[in-house]
């Protein structure tokens, strides 16, 4: 096992909510996940990233059992998630926020974030978990009554966000969360991420905006080829000139 | 060496989205050039517009200086562009013959022998009674360029033809390319896997939002700072350290 990703980046104590190790996985006859290690630390936020097709959302369809992976293990604080369901897997704590867009749309804002809680069937519950996350994000309050598909892309990917806390996950994996965002919304969504953060979740999330991914986390992950080629820190492995290399082929000079 | 195919400042929008903005590449006659970029850089949508599958809002495509802009995609194919599709456009309750034998509307000995020696070239014959929905992956894809390969065209336009396609077909299906261009056809290549493209193409052309932002020879293309931009992303902070923007006081 690789101690790369223990990294003395944020905190030297973190431990590990979730260690992967050895992981295949795929669809058909082939394999997308060739061996995959990692280890997600608690508190933080790791982010993986990597050119199309390295496996990155596959990844976390496996991670969330919606694909069973052939080999290796997944220990979410020492508990195996290998071969469970996506249900039991969501009762365990990894909640996981898909990359296209997952609202009802004809449903308002509120009634989209209580499904989140669905499985609770606690009414009381639901309603303290409901004021919990409009503390995180004040703003989501304020749509509440509004149809969720009057909203912006942006603002339903934070209505999204506050649907997945709803289950306090020990554990929320993000995959793509800029994805068809501009510029100018994805910082909105990546300061959302910090949000959910700083209020003591933790992310693991794929990301196609390797620079601005990396930038966001405390660690970084670069997949290629159904691999993990590259872990530390989110700053090491943004400022690793291999990086390029592993998106472009090939050496990549630093001029 | 002559241009064979050119787009000059071509724009074309979805919606809100402006996939292709003032795009203007050049493909020389008798090279493999590829075409590549970041996801949603546009290059699905050129090969749309050149081949009439999508009408440019603006802008010129020319075959040999012959002006073929917005022309309907039979009348493109018969001009002599070929494509290929990512997701493979089969027939799949047709035999691979049957499949083959759709362009030339052909039921003439002639017909059948010249499919069946391009099965032959792409090594898919021995399947061609088959139904075509019972090849894997990679063997529609060889189908679709042996489709394609039928009409002779001058250029042929691949859509990722590695796409999800295993190694030992990979390498076949490169080796049918370098083969097809050492007898002089031309290719224009959209793929994701770098040392495919990297490996066979003489030159590369790279679309970010719908732009080229660097085109030449792929050691040169694969050291351009633009370019691995355009892959890793753009980076959002502004400023070094500043998390919390102040808004207007």
């Amino acid at each position: 096992m690789t101690e790369q990703a223990m990294e003395p980046g944020t905190n030297t104590t973190a431990r590990s909510v979730l260690k992967i190790d050895g992981l295949v996985a795929g669809y058909g006859g082939g394999d997308v996940l060739r061996g995959v290690s990692l280890e997600v630390a608690e508190g933080g936020i790791t982010c993986v990233v990597g050119p199309n097709g390295a496996g990155k959302s596959t990844l976390m369809a496996t991670i969330s059992g919606l694909l069973r992976p052939r080999l290796g293990s997944m220990m979410l604080d020492g508990q195996d998630l290998t071969g469970r369901s996506p249900r039991q897997i969501l009762r365990l704590g990894v909640v996981q926020v898909p990359q296209n867009h997952s609202l009802f749309r004809d449903m308002t804002v509120r009634e989209n974030v209580e499904l989140g809680a669905y499985i609770l069937s606690d009414r009381a519950l639901t309603a303290r978990r409901l004021a919990a996350v409009y503390d995180v994000f004040p703003q989501i309050a304020g749509w509440a009554g509004q149809k969720a598909g009057s909203l912006s892309g942006g603002q339903q990917r934070l209505v999204e966000f506050a649907r997945a806390l709803m289950l306090e996950p020990r554990l929320l994996l993000l995959d793509e969360p800029s994805m068809g965002l501009a510029p100018k919304i994805l910082r909105t969504v990546f300061d959302a991420i910090r949000q959910m953060n700083a209020a003591g979740t933790t992310l693991l999330l794929v990301e196609q905006n390797a620079r601005a991914g990396l930038r966001l986390s405390t660690h970084g992950v670069v997949m290629e080829n159904g691999r993990v080629r590259l872990s530390g820190t989110g700053r090491e492995v943004l400022e690793n000139p291999e990086i390029g290399a592993l998106y472009l082929g090939g050496a990549v000079s630093s001029g | 060496m002559s241009v064979l195919l050119r787009t000059e400042g071509v724009y074309k929008s979805y919606g809100g989205v402006q996939a292709l903005d003032a795009c203007t590449i050049q493909i020389d006659e008798g090279t493999v050039a590829g075409l590549i970029g970041p996801n949603g850089s546009g290059k699905t949508t050129l090969f749309n517009v050149i081949t009439g599958y999508a009408k440019a809002d603006a802008g010129e495509v020319y075959l040999s200086d012959r002006k073929i802009t917005n022309s309907a995609p039979d009348k493109v194919f018969a001009s002599g562009i070929g494509r290929t599709f990512q997701l493979t456009r089969i027939f799949p309750s047709l035999t691979v013959m049957e499949n083959m034998l759709v362009p030339c509307r052909g039921t003439r000995a002639a017909d059948r022998k010249r499919a069946m020696e391009q099965l032959e070239f792409v090594g898919i014959a021995g399947y061609h009674a088959a139904l075509a929905g019972t090849l894997s992956y990679g063997q529609r894809k060889l189908l679709e360029l042996a489709y394609v390969l039928v009409a002779d065209p001058a250029i042929i336009l691949l859509d990722e033809p590695a796409g999800g396609v295993n190694l030992s077909l990979v390498n076949n299906i490169a080796d049918r390319i370098r083969e097809l261009n050492a007898a002089g056809k031309t290719f224009l290549i959209v793929e994701h896997n770098m040392e495919f493209v990297m490996g066979l193409c003489d030159q590369v052309t790279v679309l970010d939002s719908g732009t080229v932002v660097a085109a030449g020879p792929p050691d040169i293309v694969r050291t351009d700072r633009r370019v691995l931009d355009a892959y890793l992303g753009e980076d959002i902070e502004d400023t070094d350290e500043d998390p919390d923007p102040a808004e207007g006081t």
